[in-house]
């Protein structure tokens, strides 16, 4: 029972860099992977922050705007630079790891006998697990509903549009480079926030804890389209988190089948490439239908 | 009675700058368009039809030359900016409207053309009545699709939906590149009768280019001829009333 609750909270705790990379996987239609040096970056600021004696709140909001930063950096390399997303990313991802040990000053550093988000009066009093479950569930309350909120404002609408048909957005006067930047900002600024909540629940940041990242952020994406199908925009930001709890039981099996947790890079990929050519294997199902449909959202 | 709405002076756009494949795709053009003049262009491949849209869409900088629009010099403004006073429409019906948003967003998005987009609701399903309205006057079944995604409706009515889009707000100027072409005949037909009869109601200032003689015959008010980079050949009114299809083809020959 007890890991049937800690997955769920680990899977609600995660869920914010499906949201994150689902604005630009999904959304913009390409592939940061910024995302894998931001996440060790907000876990980094929040814990460097922490230590020096921030409020726990402000050093995960700090992160998410120090994620952001790298988000600019990327959207800049790539809208103004003109070099390519993937590369863009790629050399934004490799100079975190840099930046992350300049943070930290070590490769490992602890929170222990600091203060953290999980360790007020409230969430301590909660039972075992409890605690991820009810923070997780109330940051992804108000995430999802801002990014919902967000994507059904006119600026929200222009910003699918970038993604959705690049030529026919700057032909309605939509800025597109600063659509792509906004969106690589708030991504990369959401997976930061990601990776300062797993650091405080894991009491620790290590500056190798982005390897792999966007593969886990990506399952719960499409682990959650494949398990829901034919959804609207809105449902599939929700059926993200549900995708990402899914995740954690996937894994919860894997491990109980005698794997190690050194295996589950390896699974996770396994898991994530299946999912990804479910629409090979079952073409006659339509599946690609199913993943690619669903940005409009008439509910 | 008419006074210029854009005026293009000696423009030279030139392709691949300073490289030994320097190619000059606009020589010295000139060209001044009146407001409401409805214009069909002509021209072989590469005479710089599309070039020359580009240039005034803002999508290519020119060279040298300038691009005024009632007189104000726009040569150096974005994309962007000049979408307030510029639409148009395609000719590959996937580039004119968002594939994964329906309809009635694409309207939306149309409707706010080179304005500013806020973090204001969007309100769509305040719209909806009007768009039924205004998309029933297509008469092809887009009224039904409201809430479709666009990557579902059929090429003609893509089509008309990016022709609809672009005259939602009216534009200053419209371009239409061969915006038809992709088309069977029974439906482009159609969207040119429409396109016809929407520019004349709403009196727009359009710029069409076709390889259509019959189309470029039929339509419009004025009738240039774009060869090598120049306007070669520029008929309006009565003069290009009386012009045929033969006159036309003789024209070609002469200056090929």
């Amino acid at each position: 029972m007890s890991l049937f609750v800690s997955a769920i909270g680990q899977g609600l705790l995660w869920a914010v860099l499906g949201v994150g990379l689902f604005l630009t996987f999904r959304i913009l239609d390409f592939a940061d992977m910024t995302v894998e040096g931001t996440f060790p970056l907000g876990a980094a600021t929040a814990v460097a922050a922490i230590s020096n004696g921030m409020n726990p709140l402000l050093a995960t909001l700090l992160a998410f705007a120090i994620g952001a930063i790298a988000g600019l950096i990327t959207g800049l390399l790539y809208t103004k630079g003109h070099i390519p997303i993937l590369l863009a990313g790629i050399l934004v991802m490799t100079a975190c790891y840099s930046v992350n040990l300049r943070i930290m000053g070590r490769a490992n550093v602890s929170l222990l006998g600091k203060s953290t988000l999980f360790k007020n009066h409230f969430l301590a009093s909660l039972p075992q697990y409890f605690d991820s479950v009810f923070l997780g569930t109330l940051v992804m309350v108000v995430i999802t509903g801002i990014v919902i909120y967000f994507l059904q404002t006119q600026l929200g609408q222009g910003f699918i549009a970038t993604g959705d048909n690049q030529t026919m957005a700057r032909s309605l006067g939509i800025n597109t480079d600063n659509m792509k930047i906004m969106g690589l900002m708030v991504s990369n600024g959401l997976i930061a926030f990601g990776g300062a909540l797993v650091a405080q629940n894991n009491g620790y940041a290590d500056v190798n804890m982005g390897i792999g990242i966007i593969v886990i952020a990506l399952a719960s994406i499409i682990i959650g389209e494949v398990a829901f199908g034919d959804l609207t925009l809105n449902q599939r930001l929700v059926a993200v988190t549900l995708g990402s709890i899914l995740y954690r039981f996937v894994l919860l099996i894997v491990l109980k089948l005698g794997f190690s947790a050194n295996d589950l890079n390896l699974l996770s990929s396994i898991i994530l490439a299946l999912c990804m050519m479910l629409p090979v294997f079952k073409k006659s199902l339509n599946f690609k239908h199913i993943l690619k449909r669903g940005l409009d959202t008439n509910d | 009675m008419t006074k210029p709405l854009l005026e293009l002076k000696n423009v030279v756009l030139k392709v691949n700058r300073n490289t030994p494949e320097e190619i000059m795709i606009l020589d010295h053009l000139n060209l001044t368009i009146n407001a409401g003049d409805f214009i069909t262009v002509l021209g072989s491949n590469g005479a710089g039809k599309s070039t020359l849209f580009n240039a005034i869409g803002g999508d290519l900088s020119i060279d040298s030359g300038q691009i005024l629009l009632n007189g104000k010099d726009i040569s150096h403004e974005s994309v962007e900016k000049r979408t307030r006073f510029l639409a148009r429409v395609f000719q590959d019906p996937k580039l004119g409207t968002a594939p994964r948003m329906n309809v009635a967003e694409n309207l939306l998005l149309a409707e706010r053309r080179g304005q500013r987009r806020t973090l204001a609701p969007r309100h769509l399903n305040k719209q909806l009545d009007r768009y039924k309205e205004i998309t029933a006057t297509m008469h092809n079944g887009l009224d039904e699709r409201l809430t479709t995604a666009t990557g579902n409706l059929s090429g003609g009515q893509r089509q008309a939906l990016s022709f609809l889009m672009a005259t939602l707000k009216r534009p200053e100027i419209l371009l239409l590149d061969e915006h038809t072409a992709a088309l069977d005949p029974q439906t482009s037909q159609d969207l040119m009768h429409l396109t016809n009869e929407r520019v004349q109601e709403e009196q727009l200032t359009c710029l069409m280019i076709t390889h259509h003689l019959e189309d470029a015959l039929t339509y419009g008010n004025r009738l240039i001829v774009l060869h090598h980079g120049k306007v070669t050949f520029d008929v309006a009114g009565a003069e290009k009333k009386a012009l045929t299809t033969e006159k036309l083809y003789s024209f070609f020959a002469e200056i090929e």
